[in-house]
């Protein structure tokens, strides 16, 4: 079956946020002094707009001091001003608004800015900001820099290092990626009559985004209703007040018009959220055998200017910080740190992308130092249903790693891997690389992950489903449809699905999480089973039937099973009230019970129950003479429960390897000093359609029983194993240990021209 | 400046500035499915043809579109009649987000009028130069291919038959 979305996008009439703007729109757009004068910390001695005001077309120029409310924006920490007012903290902060009649206008406008920034001293380096003599983000605070440290602890991790005979210790780092969504940051916004603002955007979270406004604003959140259409992608990225703020500080500011905001694709670079780079110290301790015994690491992730979810992607990354396996002894550390840099949120695997490399690349040396097969290293030590995970909560839940090595194993990627590096062609080096990661669904215990789904029977006689989480092109909603269809047993076209709209729709939470199907799904089925309960009981008088049970919903009607008669939905329809033609219902997240004492200082969302697993493999051949790491093959054997959609699941594992591929190889994010080298798309490089291999996609056979018929999310792990697998194809290739990500052919050449010694510092 | 050209079959004569970016003007002209993903060249997503030729709007002006033939996602085919590339796009799983599939259903249109038999290299060629960040190209490539099939009367439009698709 196709997708829902499918054929609409193709044929290039899906509206997103920005094509749906009216034309009598102003244009608003921030004024970014650092991204200007490349000062990242600064004080700001004044904002000048009077050359901006005398603009033809410049209508207003707002600053702090128009903000209403605490002018303090973020998801769990609200540290990051709307507009600042005293000082900017990264390059892309903005210091002022400005409103004009055009586009034309508001580039002028923007461009006559002037702004006195006196240069702070600023902070770049993670470990440096924990210095204390270290300059500090945000003066005053109590913390410093230091934004949060946690720590696990499971048994006694030292000790066991100690006494593990073979111990490989390493240090790694992972680099700032950009979402690069094709779709940049925009929306449009409307104060009406009645004191609604009216807001269309692109985001994850249209739900929080309310609260997040509120908030900043000083609004009452239900007065602002946000509506979320299809996303040109947001991996994360749009997860969190983006345009939002700025577009409704320029709403209350325009006498009534709509506004609209886009960024550019410069200044989504620039202002737009990313990965956390982080450093990460590693100890990994077994028996001869290769049974692990114990694992002790520290993490230190950059979460840039602002906290935004640091915190939360810092705590994900150290949950899954010893990988999927059986560890008793177990010791993570991780500070999440303020600096100058861009702000740092989440981003497709969600700190876990963070740790992979890591976890596996000691895996990876563990083997070698052992003289064991890679695969039946893991294979030793994979999780299995029932086990005691590295944090220590028992996963009652479907754990299928030894499936996805079943499958992967038995690939001729796998199997054939001597011959293949053995055909290698001249100036060239082949090698085969494996990783085995897990991620895990939902908002972890504490933070309670729940939808609400509404289904409703239109006068038509067909179904509308109205959505709460934003589809943000993992094909959520088009799997909405399709479990709506399937339950109330109706032709796919029969099912009419309203995008996440606060004022039609429930609150589901974010689209994120690899919870998004997972729990609205269920809600779905839930409030389509009562939907089917109802219009039997309902069709029974018009039936002549003593009981519900004799009834059945068939496409368009509901029918009598014993003679087959039957009444038309949209006669049945036209009976019932509105509100009689409406189910609603609600599912929550079950959580991990008993849950153990192993985490020090983590807010909320710690542990984690239900894992998607994963085994990637990937082919390299690497041009001696010029470094470069070609992926020729890639395979994705993914275990997300039972597969609702093969074609979805597919694109997931593969979009997913494919971002992780470009982490690992391509993705060449430059700082310095807090500003941004890689400014557009000429100099940050995205994998094309020439630069990536048929990444196979595979599933593993699984069923996970409290999943809307057996799924799992898998828009998450997707992306984790590319990283670790490339970098164990490159040291199969040629014996070189690859610790720094990306993989960019200098560093490989380099790396190459040091020859055996290399791999240390790569 | 006085500008006449023919949009997705329908003739034009307006009144537009001659430096504008065409991007612009085929959005304002109400050719939404003209997405802009960078506006210097590197994505595509603002991909139209132009006398059926392949061409990035973002850096075209409007006053190279007088007397040209301008062809958009949405001029390549409609709901009832999708162009053969739309068509399997939609049914091998090529489109996620959407945002880039529009230029890149541009893009593979014009290697199918060029090169009715592509090869799976020649039709990553042909979309080298348009960003998809969601999906790694793979069904992209697949679709394009299915196209050329069905093009070529060998396969049904909108068949599924490799995907593995339930």
């Amino acid at each position: 079956m196709m997708r829902a979305d499918a054929l609409d996008k193709a044929l290039g009439r899906e509206r997103y946020a920005l094509d749906l703007a009216p034309a009598d729109c102003l244009w608003a757009g921030a004024f970014r002094p650092g991204g200007l004068s490349g000062v990242a910390h600064g004080r700001i001695v004044r904002i000048d707009a009077t050359a901006a005001l005398a603009v033809p077309g410049v209508v207003r120029v707002l600053t702090a001091a128009d903000v209403p409310g605490t002018n303090l924006q973020g998801i769990m920490h609200k540290d990051q001003p709307v507009l600042c007012g005293d000082v900017i903290r990264h390059a892309g902060d903005p210091a002022a608004l400005v409103l004009a009649k055009s586009a034309q206008a508001l580039r002028a406008g923007l461009a006559a800015m002037r702004a006195d920034i006196a240069p702070l001293p600023g902070v770049f380096d993670p470990v440096l900001a924990l210095k204390k003599d270290a300059p500090l983000v945000h003066a005053g605070r109590a913390g410093g820099n230091l934004l949060l440290g946690a720590e696990i602890a499971k048994g006694d991790a030292a000790a066991a290092l100690k006494a593990a005979p073979v111990v490989v210790r390493r240090e790694f780092s992972t680099p700032v990626q950009e979402h690069a969504f094709l779709e940049t940051q925009g929306g449009f916004a409307q104060l009406l009559a009645d004191g609604t603002l009216d807001m269309t955007v692109s985001t994850q979270a249209p739900f929080r985004d309310r609260f997040e406004i509120g908030h900043a604003l000083g609004l009452d959140p239900m007065r602002v209703r946000v509506r979320s259409p299809y996303l040109g992608g947001g991996f994360g990225g749009k997860d969190g007040a983006t345009v939002q703020c700025l577009l409704a500080l320029a709403a209350l500011h325009s006498g009534g018009r709509p506004v609209r905001m886009s960024w550019d694709r410069e200044e989504s670079i620039l202002a737009g959220y990313k990965r956390h780079a982080v450093r990460l110290r590693y100890a990994l301790g077994a028996e001869r055998d290769g049974t692990l015994t114990a694992l002790s690491c520290s993490l230190v992730y950059d979460t840039g200017a602002y906290a935004h979810l640091g915190v939360e992607v810092m705590e994900l990354g150290m949950e899954h910080a010893a990988g999927p396996y059986r560890i008793p002894n177990v010791r993570v550390t991780g500070r999440c740190v303020y600096t100058n840099n861009p702000i740092a949120g989440a981003f497709r695997g969600f700190g876990v992308a963070q740790v992979s490399p890591a976890f596996e690349g000691l895996m990876d040396e563990l083997a070698a130092k052992l003289g064991m097969d890679p695969a039946a290293l893991r294979r030793k030590n994979a999780l299995r249903r029932g086990d005691v995970n590295p944090c220590g909560v028992r996963l009652t839940s479907s754990v299928g790693l030894a499936e996805c090595l079943d499958v992967m194993e038995s690939h001729e990627f796998w199997t054939g891997r001597t011959r293949w590096r053995a055909d290698a062609p001249r100036f060239a080096r082949r090698g085969t690389g494996m990783a085995c990661v897990c991620d895990s669904m939902g908002y972890g215990r504490g933070l309670a992950d729940m939808a609400i789904a509404k289904v409703e029977l239109a006068e038509d006689g067909g179904f509308v489903v109205y959505s709460g989480v934003s589809d943000m092109g993992q094909g959520n909603a088009a799997a909405f449809a399709k479990l709506a269809a399937q339950e109330l047993n109706q032709e796919p076209g029969a099912v009419h699905l309203v995008q996440p709209d606060t004022a039609l729709c429930h609150p589901s939470g974010s689209s994120s999480a690899g919870r998004t199907t997972y729990t609205f799904g269920n809600a779905l089925l839930r409030a389509c089973a009562a939907m089917r309960a109802k219009l039997l009981v309902r069709a029974a008088l018009p039936l002549l039937a003593d009981e519900a049970a004799s009834l059945e919903l068939a496409p368009g009607v509901v029918r009598r099973k014993d003679d087959g008669r039957s009444l038309p939905l949209a006669a049945l329809a036209r009976f019932l009230t509105r509100d009689d033609r409406i189910c609603v219902a609600e599912f929550l997240m079950p959580v991990a019970q008993n849950p153990p004492n192993t985490g020090k200082g983590f807010a909320i969302g710690f542990p984690h129950l239900f894992f998607a697993y994963a085994a990637h493999l990937a082919r390299v051949e690497i041009d001696e003479l010029t470094g470069r790491v070609r992926v020729c093959d890639y395979l994705a054997v993914t275990d997300g429960g039972r597969v609702l959609d093969r074609s979805c699941f597919d694109q997931q594992a593969q979009g997913g390897a494919a971002q992780g591929l470009g982490y690992a190889l391509f993705e060449d994010f430059r700082l310095e000093r807090g500003r941004i080298l890689t400014r557009d798309l000429s100099t940050y490089l995205l994998p094309g359609a020439l630069d990536l291999p048929d990444i196979v996609s595979l599933a593993a056979a699984g069923n996970e029983e409290t999943g809307p018929r057996g799924l799992k999310g898998v828009g998450e792990v997707g992306f984790d194993g590319a990283a670790p697998a490339v970098a164990a194809a490159i040291a199969d290739a040629c014996g070189l240990r690859l610790r720094h990500l990306p993989f960019t052919p200098e560093r490989v050449l380099a790396a190459l021209r040091r020859g055996g010694k290399a791999g240390r510092r790569a | 400046m006085r500008l006449c050209f023919t949009l997705n079959g329908q003739a034009l004569d307006i009144e537009a500035e001659a430096d504008r970016r065409a991007v612009d003007l085929l959005r304002e002209l109400g050719a939404l499915d003209v997405k802009e993903g960078c506006g210097t060249g590197e994505c595509g997503a603002c991909s139209v043809l132009v006398d059926g030729t392949h061409k990035l709007s973002c850096l075209m002006l409007a006053a190279q579109l007088q007397g040209r033939e301008v062809t958009t996602a949405a001029g390549l085919g409609a709901p009832e009649s999708p162009h053969p590339v739309q068509a399997a796009f939609a049914a091998h799983g090529a489109v996620q987000c959407g945002f880039c599939t529009p230029g890149m259903a541009v893009a593979a249109a014009a290697l199918l009028a060029q090169n009715p038999d592509p090869s799976r290299e020649d039709a990553r060629r042909a979309i080298s130069g348009n960003l998809c960040r969601c999906t790694g190209y793979v069904k992209i490539v697949d679709a394009v291919l299915h196209a050329a099939r069905a093009a070529r009367g060998e396969e049904e439009n909108g068949d599924d038959n490799g995907g593995g698709a339930t």
